[in-house]
């Protein structure tokens, strides 16, 4: 009732009013329709901590631990984890380990492993190495694609052609990911006509998937709204995945306006990791406790146990001396909040 | 420091609903009145006012025994609202002597939570308030309330919307020309925030609400934009986000001003807010107090 005209709100309470005009109720119920928001009823996870996230961390990673993450993170519910990378280890040496760690996780049946692949030499590596499905990583930015993958964005496209082409006829799925879908650190804002352009090419490729990429975190809510809207007149919103940086503060946001939009797959990192490389000091992947949280506050199913997720954040922090990121983790301090919270949210 | 800005702004639904009021029995009438609120609700506000509670919610824990000098002692700027807290008759009386133009009254929508706090029930507080809230009448004194606990309370866990929209409606009836919905330990989503602003906003209207979101759980700015897509256009925040939450160690507080503005600034939401101004102001009270900021945009330094 907050269009109700406000005279009638002082003189009367909404109680005293549907009892006076029971009619009114069914008028009321149509504008609470129209002003609340449709949300998917269930939201897939893809978890990106072991490889966007790990891959960022200054200090090399033991491979054991790495493999402990993932293992812990496949007893979750999260139904993808995104394991590795295999890019050359001259330009990614904290992903260096990558045939070791995909061989000797535990893959649960009831988990997807993509691994990074961003050319033929990678993606062979890897299905040697025993991988399932495969990601390629393309950029918005033509500035942003020189810088880190040394080629322009159609040069790009014609490499990740290859891979989608040999991967499909060993029916390897391929996951596409676009970068600075909402801001480059180098060309300043992104034309939404331009990340639809990138993202239909890889998804008429054959990639089941898009993963919109917020590199720097700029995005807001206006921003993530209107490339949401480009790109989905050339891919349908069940093709699409957000995945955003809490560079700013904004990640939440931007996501919730990504479901409203119909989007129903996110990409995450347990406690956050992985800062920002082009912003010091600052954080970059959202963390997956703080994302659960809201979706399942919002009564969204994911199939993840949070407080897994917590353990697994707590694990990964303890072994690499370093402080969550996630705000879930950090107020769960109190046990007798924590448990009240529990209360509220199930 | 006291850096209250604030602008004046009317929900844009407002007043050209309000000479439709004596149709009601008409139902085509009343259904053209439901179509024009669902397509107002649809729409982000042009404007949003900004309350900055970084001085007296932000540094509540820091230090308060010299409210009266730094009443006293501030610039205050033509156009900027200065109000302060007070809890009771005594309080109001001595902040009008020190000079204050506007007040402030704080409720919980929990039992549990008044009593622990400010040791009454509910009741007892708003006829305490209601003192408060006569003399600021009679001394033309304009009074904003505050409703704690709306999406949950640390002791008694969920707390009812109808209770939240009971103790608003109070607030407002005596006479706060604005009620600010406090998350007091940031648990709130987006689902409770759509839930708890439906069951207000058929006591109180709109345009005399205002969102009071903590962060605690990372869950404010989504929760801010949920209730401007609700049509509330007043957010309180706080600068670098001061003030941590006492109910949980460790864990972060008030939302960061810097972060409310980046995000509305990005939504096209005009705020009259200078963002790198504001910086300043969150770089000065982080080095005095010694400690990192709270804000996102703050910590971040990309140049784009």
């Amino acid at each position: 009732m907050g269009n109700f005209p406000t005279t009638v709100k002082h003189c009367l309470s909404y109680e005293e009013l549907i009892q006076d005009y029971p009619w009114l109720a069914r008028w009321l119920q149509e504008e609470k329709r129209a002003l609340t928001h449709e949300y998917p009823e269930y939201v897939k996870i893809v978890e990106v901590g072991p490889r966007d996230g790990l891959q960022n961390e200054k200090e090399m990673v033991p491979t054991g631990v790495k493999i402990q993450l993932i293992d812990m993170l496949s007893e979750t519910g999260l139904p993808v984890i995104e394991a590795t990378s295999f890019v050359s280890s001259k330009w990614v040496p904290q992903m260096a380990d990558h045939t070791e760690v995909l061989q000797a996780i535990h893959r649960s049946s009831h988990v997807r492993y993509p691994v990074l692949t961003p050319n033929m030499h990678g993606f062979q590596d890897a299905v040697a190495a025993g991988a399932t499905e495969v990601a390629v990583f393309g950029s918005a930015s033509e500035t942003f694609s020189r810088k880190n993958i040394n080629c322009s964005i159609d040069e790009s496209i014609l490499r990740f052609e290859e891979v989608i082409c040999t991967a499909k006829q060993r029916q390897i799925p391929v996951r596409g990911y676009v970068s600075c879908a909402l801001g480059c650190p180098y060309e300043g804002p992104i034309e939404s006509t331009k990340v639809a352009e990138v993202v239909k090419r890889l998804y008429e490729l054959g990639c089941y998937e898009v993963s919109l990429g917020d590199t720097i975190g700029v995005g807001t809510p206006g921003s993530m709204a209107k490339m949401l809207h480009s790109v989905m007149k050339e891919v349908p919103s069940s093709a699409l995945a957000v995945h955003c940086h809490d560079t700013y503060g904004q990640a939440l946001a931007n996501i919730l306006t990504a479901l409203q939009m119909g989007i129903c797959t996110v990409d995450s990192s347990v406690a956050g990791l992985g800062g920002c490389p082009y912003a010091q000091g600052a954080s970059g992947n959202v963390s997956t406790e703080d994302v659960l949280y809201m979706l399942h506050g919002m009564g969204i199913k994911t199939g993840v146990d949070l407080s897994k997720v917590i353990e697994a954040g707590d694990f990964i922090c303890k072994a690499l001396n370093r402080k969550t990121n996630s705000k879930v983790a950090q107020a769960r301090g109190d046990y007798s909040v924590h448990c009240r919270m529990k209360k509220i949210n199930t | 420091m006291a850096a209250v800005m604030r602008f004046v702004n009317r929900s844009s639904f407002g007043s050209r609903m309000g000479h439709q009021c004596l149709s009601l029995s008409r139902p085509a009438v009343v259904a053209k009145l439901v179509q024009d609120g669902a397509s107002a609700g649809k729409t982000l506000p042009e404007r949003v006012k900004i309350v900055e509670v970084g001085p007296r919610d932000g540094l509540q824990n820091e230090k308060m025994a010299d409210q009266v000098e730094v009443m006293m002692g501030i610039h205050r700027r033509p156009g900027v609202s200065y109000p302060v807290l007070t809890p009771n008759l005594k309080g109001f009386l001595a902040a009008v002597k020190a000079g204050a133009a506007e007040v402030a009254i704080f409720g919980a929508a929990s039992e549990l939570f008044s009593k622990k706090n400010i040791n009454c029930s509910v009741d007892e507080s708003l006829q305490r308030f209601e003192e408060v809230t006569k003399a600021a009448k009679e001394a033309g004194v304009p009074v904003r309330g505050y409703v704690s606990c709306v999406l949950g309370c640390p002791y008694e866990g969920k707390v009812s919307p109808d209770k939240v929209a009971q103790v608003a409606k109070r607030l407002y009836s005596m006479g706060c020309y604005e009620i600010s919905l406090g998350d007091t330990i940031g648990v709130g989503t987006p689902g409770g925030m759509t839930e708890m602003l439906q069951a207000v906003s058929r006591e109180v209207p709109v345009n005399a609400l205002a969102v009071h979101c903590h962060d605690t759980y990372g869950q404010a700015l989504a929760n801010i934009l949920i209730a401007l897509q609700m049509g509330i256009s007043v957010v309180d925040s706080s600068v670098a986000g001061l003030g941590g939450c006492p109910y949980a160690q460790g864990a972060s507080g008030n939302v960061a001003t810097e972060d409310v503005v980046y995000m509305l600034h990005g939504l096209g939401i005009q705020t009259g807010v200078d963002l790198p101004k504001l910086m300043d102001a969150g770089a000065f009270i982080c080095r005095s107090l010694n400690k990192k900021t709270s804000s996102k945009v703050a910590q971040a330094t990309c140049k784009l």
